[in-house]
């Protein structure tokens, strides 16, 4: 979109090595975050929103390889960065990561108070880099510095709205709902004064009523710090809550960009058009896409969209289409007429 | 709070639990064959003379009231009289239980020491030639009979190298006692050459009884620290940036430890077993050889003896666990 | 039996499994094949005063023992005791224990409970404690030392079993099978005992690698088979007062018995890989 995006991901393509074969997970995806705002990435289970975010920061499972592509933070190359720079300078500090499972983010023996710590003591904003190696593993966690940093977690658990922020720390894990568990790491993700945060499917393992307050709670902390957001999720309704901008995926490929407000008021790729028309709506019967999602052990050629797309051509199954459009990129050979009628 | 309820739970098992396991060896050992009484009273020993002594030691009542009178007598914390060394059994037990405790001590310390880090990096480099090396070697630990190990270690190191003395505890006179434990209490004293002689006294039985001891140490090690990587909040901790040998140091061997502190209960009893052995093997003066000599001299006290003793240290073995399995997991429940 | 090609298949594939399984597959052949195999079968229970302590070489592969018989053929002819000892200890301890835990496990009996509360007190002292006491008690013979090792290691498989039965009592398979009415009988023998074999035969397996040790230490002590009987605990204890000029006369016992343990050892961890998709038994022997 712009010339210079915070995160710039080019041409990825990821395999998973799997008993049945290689998995083409990721087909040679795109996407752009630009600073200060929200990018929604939308797609199915199994779509590849997921590996995508994760081979932003590297955390990837072992029997993951990445073919090629190129990811840019910032202008610094994220694929070739060796691992331990990674781990020190990248993870935690200027990216930071919110989990899908509130339940099994947090080591359930140690207390919450002592996990943030452990977080400020390597990645506090008021750290200069220093030490490495093991110097760094022995230096002790400097007093003045140590104070500042557990007034800043407690500021910002009452930002989160965690009840009694003093008294918290001093709890384990255990002791915390599912929503406050998603808080505290929504708490720990801003508390390092990150660039960009990726919140992978951050709400879905909660209650449908708590999952807007989270999301919201997101937004607005995040704006106020004008914080880059990579949210992934499988709900349109996330989606259009919070995000400035929307990536659609589909069977590893990336389909359709936009800003909010055109995507859903034009879907330019036969894709995102079913996705949208799929929406429940009171007016109508419930429409569904026909055909299933493709295996990608053997997925289909070029387009992947093609087999259940009706307006799919021979052209569809030969390549796949390069990008078209300017603020609305779609990748398709017979996008939907930009004029179409306004729906929601 | 936890804590007490904890070991008000043990001590109310420990007690059916000793008075079914001394029954059991109560009537095991009076189906003996051979007559102690007889052996006792003398070679010229007339049959009244006999009979009158097993009427005097109580031998002659119905098996059932000897266990009462022996529950008793426990209550009492009398474990009898020996009817070879005419000492009371408790007196002979106690004297010689330091030997065993820092036998046992020592081989647990070697087996933790080294085997935890060992489980750790077998873990953590899985799959790779020191994982597989570390397997065989685990595997093999566990194969070899300990008494044969004595020997082979006797024979290299005591025989063949003469590096390290054969049997016994120390060579020449035993320092100063204090607390029994001959390492300890040459060290209370300054005596730097009674320390050295009793290190080295207790190198040999302390390696070969470590060695069952270390294998399962580093198996379920491995086996925590395997099943512990696998879990979310590791990959969530690798994400945010914690540097990776605290995650697995710190973080993840505290939730593989959980597990493997009960099994260092189990680990007392192969320790346990193995000691009456190792024990004999080396000369070292413990509860085992005590044991082992009361066996084979028909001493019904003795044999008692060492089998409330050992059920005893057992049970007190698995307390100090399940205090240690509070401490290290405070949620509270079992997993 | 296509579970038993698969079992086998997939032991195939791990390689310390195999060699588990050669290792004792070998020692059974060599004990079944004793005359054989064995240099001097008639003379393993020979005294030979002229040949005694003759280190290895020549006539003798692994040199001679204190009676002057060769120590080779003598633990060829020792395999077969270990051999009948383990499996017959091994066995009778799973026809106690096995259906001792099944019955406690599935009726919720008290008789069950003081049963398991029985077997407590058997697993509360190191087995060989009171194999010791037992086989002192009664005499050194194979017998007795049978005796003694099923008597200490029924319980192992009792609660193994119990507790196995308890869990899969409140599956829901077995609910449905209760509620349609399918008699017990057939419940048990049906349903739960296949998903019990498996941890019994992983146990069975290493449970023969115990049993082995300990009833070496047993003759070791002088509790086992009496002399002149080619045991190999036995055989090593003799060695002691030999060493270290004899070095040979305690090796060769020790290594058949470190290598057929070793077998078992291997073979149990891997039919567990095999049989236990759940992993999180790690606290098995």
């Amino acid at each position: 979109m712009s010339a210079n995006p915070l995160l710039e991901v080019r041409d990825l393509r990821i395999g998973f090595a799997t008993d049945s074969g290689v998995a083409r997970v990721l087909d040679g995806v795109n996407l752009s975050v630009e600073r200060g705002r929200i990018m929604g990435l939308v797609g199915e289970s199994g779509c590849g929103k997921t590996t995508l975010a994760r081979a932003v920061l590297g955390i990837l499972a072992p029997n993951a390889t990445t073919e090629g592509g190129a990811i840019r933070f910032d202008g610094q190359d994220l694929l070739g960065m060796p691992r331990d720079r990674l781990q020190r300078e990248v993870r935690g500090r200027r990216i930071a990561f919110v989990p899908q499972d509130p339940y099994g983010a947090f080591n359930p023996l140690f207390r919450i108070g002592d996990q943030i710590m452990e977080l400020m003591k390597w990645k506090s904003p008021l750290r200069d880099q220093g030490e490495r190696g093991l110097g760094a593993l022995l230096t002790p966690y400097p007093r003045a510095r140590r104070r500042a940093d557990r007034a800043a977690a407690i500021a910002l658990l009452n930002e989160v709205q965690i009840p009694d922020p003093e008294r918290a720390l001093g709890k384990l894990p255990g002791q915390f709902s599912g929503g406050q568990r998603q808080r505290l790491m929504i708490a720990m993700a801003l508390l390092t004064n990150p660039d960009l945060i990726i919140a992978d499917e951050p709400t879905t393992a909660l209650d449908v009523t708590i999952q807007a307050q989270i999301l919201k709670l997101l937004r607005s902390l995040a704006k106020d710090r004008g914080v880059s957001v990579l949210l992934t999720t499988h709900d349109l309704g996330t989606a259009y809550e919070i995000c400035d901008d929307i990536t659609v995926m589909y069977a590893g490929q990336e389909v359709e960009t936009a800003p909010v407000a055109e995507f859903f008021a034009n879907p330019r790729h036969p894709y995102t058009a079913h996705l949208l028309a799929s929406l429940p709506d009171p007016a109508r019967e419930i429409q569904e896409i026909g055909g299933e999602i493709p295996s990608l052990l053997s997925p289909p050629t070029g387009c992947r969209f093609h087999p259940r797309c009706r307006s799919a051509s021979a052209q569809c199954a030969a390549a796949r289409p390069p990008v078209s459009g300017e603020r609305q990129m779609v990748r398709c050979f017979h996008p939907q007429p930009l004029q179409q009628e306004a729906r929601l | 709070m936890r804590i007490l309820a904890l070991i008000a739970k043990r001590l109310v098992w420990f007690v059916p639990t000793a008075a079914g396991l001394i029954a059991v060896v109560f009537f095991i050992s009076r189906v003996i064959p051979s007559d102690p009484v007889a052996l006792l009273a003398g070679e010229t020993a007339s049959r009244e003379a006999i009979e009158t002594l097993r009427i005097k030691l109580g031998l002659d009542r119905p098996l059932l009231v000897q266990l009462l009178d022996y529950y008793r007598q426990l209550s009492r914390g009398d474990l009898g009289t020996s009817l070879f060394t005419t000492r009371p059994v408790s007196e002979d037990l106690l004297a010689r239980l330091p030997a065993t405790i820092e036998l046992t001590l020592a081989a647990m310390l070697i087996a933790v020491v080294i085997g935890i880090p060992l489980g750790v990096i077998s873990a953590t480099r899985r799959n790779s030639p020191i994982d597989h090396g570390l397997r065989i070697l685990t595997v093999g630990g566990l194969a070899i009979a300990s008494f044969w190990l004595a020997l082979v270690l006797q024979l290299t190191f005591a025989m063949k190298l003469g590096l390290l003395p054969l049997q016994g505890r120390i060579t020449g006179f035993p320092p100063p006692a204090a607390t029994g434990f001959m390492t300890i209490d040459a060290l209370l004293a300054g005596r730097w050459d009674r320390l050295a002689s009793a290190l080295a006294h207790l190198t040999l039985p302390a390696v070969t009884l470590a060695v069952p001891a270390l294998a399962t140490v580093v198996r379920f090690t491995r086996a925590g620290v395997l099943d512990t990587l696998g879990k979310p909040f590791v990959t969530y901790q690798d994400a945010i940036g914690i540097p990776h040998a605290l995650i697995v140091w710190k973080y993840v061997l505290r939730n593989a430890l959980t597990s493997t502190v009960t099994q260092i209960g189990l680990l007392f009893g192969i320790l346990l077993a193995g000691a009456v052995v190792i024990e004999t093997v080396f000369q070292w003066p413990g509860i085992g050889t005590y044991a082992f000599e009361s066996i084979l001299q028909s001493d019904y006290a003795g044999v008692m003896g060492f089998t409330v003793y050992a059920g005893g240290i057992f049970m007190l073995a698995n307390l100090l666990v399940d205090i240690a399995h509070g401490i290290i997991d405070p949620r509270g429940g079992r997993t | 039996m296509t579970g038993l090609a698969y079992v086998l298949r997939r032991l195939a594939h791990d390689r310390s499994a195999l060699l588990g399984l050669i290792l004792v597959l070998l020692v059974v052949l060599a004990a079944i094949l004793a005359p054989v195999i064995s240099t001097h079968p008639e003379a393993v229970w020979d005294m030979n005063p002229a040949n005694r302590l003759k280190p290895p070489g020549g006539e003798w592969l692994l040199g001679t023992d204190r009676m002057g018989a060769d120590i080779y053929s003598r633990v060829i002819y020792g395999a077969r005791i270990t051999l009948l000892i383990a499996f017959v200890a091994v066995g009778v301890s799973l026809l106690i224990g096995v259906p001792i835990g099944l019955w406690a496990g599935w009726n919720e009996l008290w008789i069950g409970e003081t049963l398991m509360r029985v077997s407590d007190v058997f697993l509360a002292v190191p087995q060989i404690v009171l194999a010791i006491a037992i086989a002192q008690t009664l005499g050194p013979s194979i017998e007795n030392v049978i005796l003694a090792l099923s008597v200490t290691y029924w319980p192992w498989f009792a609660r193994l079993v119990y507790a196995e039965v308890r869990t899969l009592k409140n599956e829901t398979f077995i609910e449905a099978a209760i509620a349609l009415g399918v008699p017990q009988w057939r419940i048990v023998l049906q349903h739960v005992l296949p998903n019990v074999a498996s941890p019994i035969i992983v146990r069975t397996s290493i449970g023969m690698g115990f049993t082995i040790l300990t009833a070496a230490s047993l003759g070791f002590l002088g509790l086992g088979a009496p002399p002149p009987a080619p045991e190999w605990g036995r055989m090593i204890s003799e060695s002691r007062e030999f060493l270290p000029e004899a070095w040979w006369y305690a090796l060769a016992p020790g290594v058949a018995i470190f290598a057929v343990v070793m077998g078992f050892n291997l073979l149990g961890d891997g039919l567990r890989d095999v049989l236990d998709p759940r992993l999180r038994r790690a606290h098995e022997r």
